[in-house]
């Protein structure tokens, strides 16, 4: 039936009226689908009205279901599952659906359930659920974890996935699939399937993103799309003078003058830093240049306590403040109105996230978005001219969904196991029915349910393993004391091993990395939250501090958030530099840049669209090669590891690598074997899974990758607060459980797993195979400058760095040993 | 390969082994510390699924050190089991049954808490620390409060050292570590992790490569 013929339209519609507003066109065709009982995805931007085009579609179909007494109808059960990646979301979503419903006199309740939902709340939303609830991914597998969870979903009709695009492509993305696969099961058994929901913003794979949310259903869906065009202003911070400012400075903070007057101009200003030390250093120097700023700006980053999270988003809100400095931790989350300008420091890294960031500014439809960026190295102006190619040219990134990820199935089957138990048989083909468990193997299925029973192959009579338990058929944890850290574990974000911080007194200031605090002595002066703090000592899981006058503090680096140059950009920026050695620029940025660019052609070279440029240097530390694809940092470690066990079968050498986002580098402390005569040969595609493998660089990846996996899959017990002493022979480093794996149980499923991830996600093995047919078709220019070039500096200074050999390691201890003497 | 390395100590004779252990021949002792016994078995009966050969092959590797030296006494420094009883101690008890001739000292370390009487029982003696020699043997290597005149070895720390080369290369290893007045040994389980050093000029370090020792400086 036509939606507008429907009782529960006409009262939305003259609701919506009387308010003056008029539905938009895509949330009449949502409606108009949810209300055929399709399911499919909704792509919109934030601020354009999407929670309305589905969750007033649940209302339009309850009210057509009980035209007469709608308004009384009560106690009607969950209705609407709202799965939410974030907690800040889920309180102003909550916030606006309360609103409607009370408008619309409508006897409904909306429940919120993330980790901050007090226990009673919990236990009253058990006994009677609210029609709409607005989850987390983790919270919702928490929920499978009870006893009787079956019964919650009795009435259920839509289920939602808000910001899908953000969790697609992570691990947190199968969380949710697993879920809805066991949701959905559970409801196709009563004949009663909900519609699935995803809503989404633009990505390069849309219609793979629907594909994914609605596998389990069976069925095909439908893509709603906003079409709302959004109009965005590009502006280039630019040094005064390039020869000047630094090849590679690492903050930008030297331009941190310039931005002032826009602050000033402007309404509200956000300020991204891509890392959260960083973004420290970033709050410490704007109020040291504009102090008259102190008191309305402020820091938020994922490390600082969330009571100072919560009162800087109100703040926000209520236009109280005229600047924040923010890392991703603001990347999402609910529309801040009085913020009309948005300033990038440093490289966002891929097109998709830029356009996100620049969309925070200015959403009211109509209105323009407002974005400044600021380079943390020079080179870095190039991206300025590349992402506005690629925005121009609406080049936006796929998010690729995650595929066979044993460590979340090993924690969703515990998950199970500690509330109703599974059975194998029935299980399987749920699992079977999500996209990232499509292709498990029997043989695959096997190996993780003999990790859950037995935990592996264990020395018969001495072991006491002890995980799932098998009563009648029925899988099941008994264990109190290992279902409850079950519990305490559910989830797959995996933090670094955190402190707390606080002060004398007790006042939480936010949480700090372990590795960093314990190589601090007591006395040392750092800086968290803005502030300068001393430590005093470090007693339990906690670190204590008091406020400190000091003017030099030492600034937290934290890991983690270092995001990969997207191909896209990475492309643009190939262009880009084209069109700069063809002198042939108007873009400001790459007309400041011309000095540098200057120098680069002197020493070395500007390498054309396709090409690709080499340098030998050779410096006090040895010989470099520096090779410039231009194709991300995890390309690049991938092909450097590659080069280098290439070469190394020419001869016996050992390297150590460094990479950035533009190219890599080769150090030895011997001359690097490569020129004209075998570059191709060194840089074919041919072999390259073989020669991948083997590359000694794959090991350390792959135990880099396994803290996550360990983590997710249950083998490391982070603690929890209460039991620390307990838990204390409990502990043990990823690293450590990946040497023991790798000697004694090389064929351990989550080890396997930590390879498959490092050629899928780090080593990127799909584009870095595009990276090697595009090099080997085109140019390869080897230059040898006499001194380090602009385009080589940035790697040289910033960089992380890996090793490779193909000596023994008895011989490079030996020549260390040498070199000591 | 698997030569053991000799090293003196105020006229006693030290021979290590890259297996993790030393052999004293003035008193004919093998000397081993934090065997960490049972943490696999602890890990596993707490839902952790680690490979329990790691403690097998540890077993075994005491055990084939015990056949080569022929030691009169087995001298532990601190940290011989990783908790409370588990069924691993049943096969090092075992163990124990078919060497009973072998005296064995523990020097308590911060992991071993079991009841007295299981020691006694096991035919281990405890202590908080023991001297021969000259040689003074505590766990843990902070040498408060210990006998200054006597040479201290201890264990406790998990000894592993940076190696550093030419184009910024690094690599850790397990170590001996012995200064002008105290020795640290290696953590003799495979399942520990390592804390690193950072030895003085005058310091002595034995870093443990695949099988064999490399000496520094």
């Amino acid at each position: 039936m036509p939606i507008n013929h429907t009782s529960g339209y006409k009262h939305i519609s003259e609701w919506l009226a009387a308010k003056g507003h008029r539905p938009f066109p895509f949330q009449e065709e949502s409606w108009q689908a949810i209300v055929n009982g399709e399911s499919g995805l909704v792509n919109a931007p934030t601020g354009c009205g999407k929670t309305f085009a589905v969750f007033l579609a649940a209302i339009i179909r309850f009210i057509n279901a009980h035209p007469q007494d709608f308004k009384q109808q009560s106690r009607n059960g969950l209705q609407l599952l709202w799965i939410t990646p974030l907690r800040a979301l889920a309180k102003d979503i909550g916030r606006a659906m309360e609103t409607a419903i009370a408008e619309l006199e409508l006897s409904w309740r909306v429940g919120i359930r993330n980790g901050d939902t007090p226990t009673a709340e919990r236990q009253q939303q058990k006994r009677n659920m609210p029609e709409v609830l607005i989850i987390t991914p983790e919270s919702l597998h928490l929920l499978l974890a009870q006893k009787g969870y079956p019964d919650l979903f009795h009435n259920l009709q839509i289920i939602a996935i808000d910001e899908w695009h953000e969790l697609l492509g992570s691990k947190r993305g199968v969380l949710v699939e697993l879920a809805l696969a066991r949701i959905i099961a559970l409801r196709k058994a009563a004949n009663a399937l909900p519609a699935v929901w995803g809503i989404s913003a633009t990505i390069g794979n849309l219609e793979e993103a629907m594909d994914v949310l609605l596998r389990p259903l069976g069925t095909n869906g439908t893509i709603i799309r906003a079409n709302i065009p959004k109009n965005i202003d590009i502006e280039a911070i630019i040094p005064d003078e390039i020869e000047t400012y630094p090849w590679a400075g690492h903050l930008g903070i030297q331009l941190a003058a310039k931005i002032i007057p826009i602050i000033e101009a402007s309404n509200t200003t956000l300020i991204f830093i891509n890392t959260r030390g960083m973004s420290e250093t970033w709050y410490q120097t704007l109020l040291t240049v504009a102090p008259q700023l102190a008191g309305t700006i402020a820091l938020h980053h994922g490390s600082i306590e969330q009571e100072l999270r919560w009162w800087v988003e109100e703040a926000l809100h209520t236009q109280k403040l005229k600047a924040v400095v923010c890392t991703a931790s603001l990347d999402l989350g609910v529309d801040f109105r009085p913020v009309d300008t948005v300033i990038q420091v440093g490289s966002p890294k891929g097109v998709a996230r830029f356009l996100q960031r620049a969309g925070r500014s200015g959403h009211q439809p109509g209105e323009r978005s407002r974005i400044y960026f600021l380079p943390t190295h020079s080179l870095e102006l190039v991206e300025v001219a590349a992402l506005k190619q690629a925005i121009a040219a609406s080049v936006i990134e796929n998010r690729d969904p995650r595929i066979l990820c044993f460590d979340v199935l090993l924690q969703f089957l515990c998950t199970l196991a500690i509330g109703e138990g599974f059975r194998p048989a029935t299980i399987l083909p749920e699992i079977r029915s999500t996209h990232c468990f499509a292709a498990i193997t029997d043989q695959e299925w096997e190996d993780v349910l003999l990790h859950l029973t037995q935990g592996g192959v264990a020395l018969q009579q001495y072991d006491e393993y002890r995980k799932i338990e098998i009563d009648n058929g029925l899988y099941r944890i008994q264990n109190r004391r290992i279902a409850m850290r079950h519990r305490m574990h559910i989830g797959t974000i995996v933090s670094d091993a955190m402190l707390k911080v606080k002060t004398m007194n007790g006042k939480f200031i936010g949480v700090i990395e372990e590795w960093f605090i314990s190589r601090l002595e007591p006395g040392a002066v750092f800086t968290l939250a803005g502030r300068n703090l001393e430590l005093i000592g470090i007693k339990e899981m906690t670190a204590i501090v008091k406020p400190s006058k000091a003017k030099k503090s030492i600034v937290p680096s934290w890991t983690g958030g270092r995001m990969p140059l997207t191909a896209n950009l990475g492309r643009m920026l190939r262009k880009t530099l084209d069109s700069a050695l063809h002198h042939n620029v108007t873009e400001t940025a790459l007309l400041a840049l011309q000095p540098l660019f200057d120098l680069q052609e002197q020493l070395s070279s500007i390498p054309g669209e396709h090409a690709l440029l080499i340098e030998h240097i050779e410096t006090h530390d040895g010989y470099h090669l520096f090779v410039y694809p231009f194709e991300g940092r995890l390309v690049h470690e991938a092909m450097a590891a590659l080069l280098a066990w290439r070469i190394s079968r020419i001869l016996p050498i050992t390297f150590s690598i460094a990479m950035n986002d533009y190219g890599f580098e080769l150090l030895s402390d011997q001359p690097i074997p490569i020129d004209d005569s075998n570059v191709y040969d060194l840089f074919s595609p041919d072999q390259l899974l073989q020669d991948i493998q083997q590359s000694v660089n794959a090991v350390e990846m792959a135990r880099r990758t396994f803290r996550d996996i360990a983590v997710i899959g249950g083998l490391i017990f982070q603690g929890y607060p209460g039991e620390q002493k307990k838990a204390r022979h409990l502990q043990s480093s990823a690293s450590l459980l990946f040497n023991v794996f790798s000697e004694y149980e090389p064929g351990n499923l989550l080890l396997r797993q930590a390879y498959q991830e490092v050629l899928d996600q780090q080593m990127e093995e799909a584009r870095l195979r595009d990276t090697l047919q595009r090099i080997s078709s085109h140019p390869i220019i080897i230059t040898y400058p006499q001194k380090l070039t602009p385009f080589c500096f940035p790697i040289k200074v910033d960089s992380i760095r890996e090793q490779i050999s193909s000596e023994s390691l008895e011989d490079r201890v030996r020549k260390m040993q040498q070199q000591l003497k | 390969m698997n030569a053991p390395l000799v090293h003196q100590v105020r006229d006693q004779t030290f021979w290590l082994s890259p297996h993790r252990l030393l052999y004293w021949e003035e008193t004919a002792s093998l000397v081993v510390s934090d065997l960490h016994i049972g943490k696999t078995g602890h890990f596993r009966k707490s839902g952790i699924a680690v490979p329990q050969q790691v403690f097998k092959e540890d077993m075994q590797r005491l055990v084939d050190a015990i056949m080569q030296f022929k030691p009169q006494q087995l001298i532990i420094v601190g940290d011989l089991f990783h908790s409370h009883h588990n069924k691993e101690l049943d096969l090092f008890c075992k163990w124990r049954n078919d060497l009973s001739q072998l005296k064995m000292i523990l020097v308590k370390g911060n992991h071993d808490i079991l009841p007295d009487q299981w020691y006694a029982d096991t035919g281990i003696e405890v202590t908080n620390s023991y001297h021969n020699a000259g040689i003074s043997f505590r766990h843990d290597p902070d040498p408060v409060g210990a006998d200054t005149e006597a040479y201290l070895i201890s264990g406790h720390l998990h000894p592993g050292i940076l190696l550093k080369g030419m184009g910024k290369q690094s690599l850790r290893f397990p170590c001996f570590y012995f200064t002008e007045s105290q020795a640290i040994l290696p953590a003799f389980s495979k399942f520990s992790g390592l804390a690193n050093i950072e030895p003085r000029k005058k310091d002595t370090v034995y870093a443990i490569v695949n099988e064999t020792l490399v000496k520094f400086p």
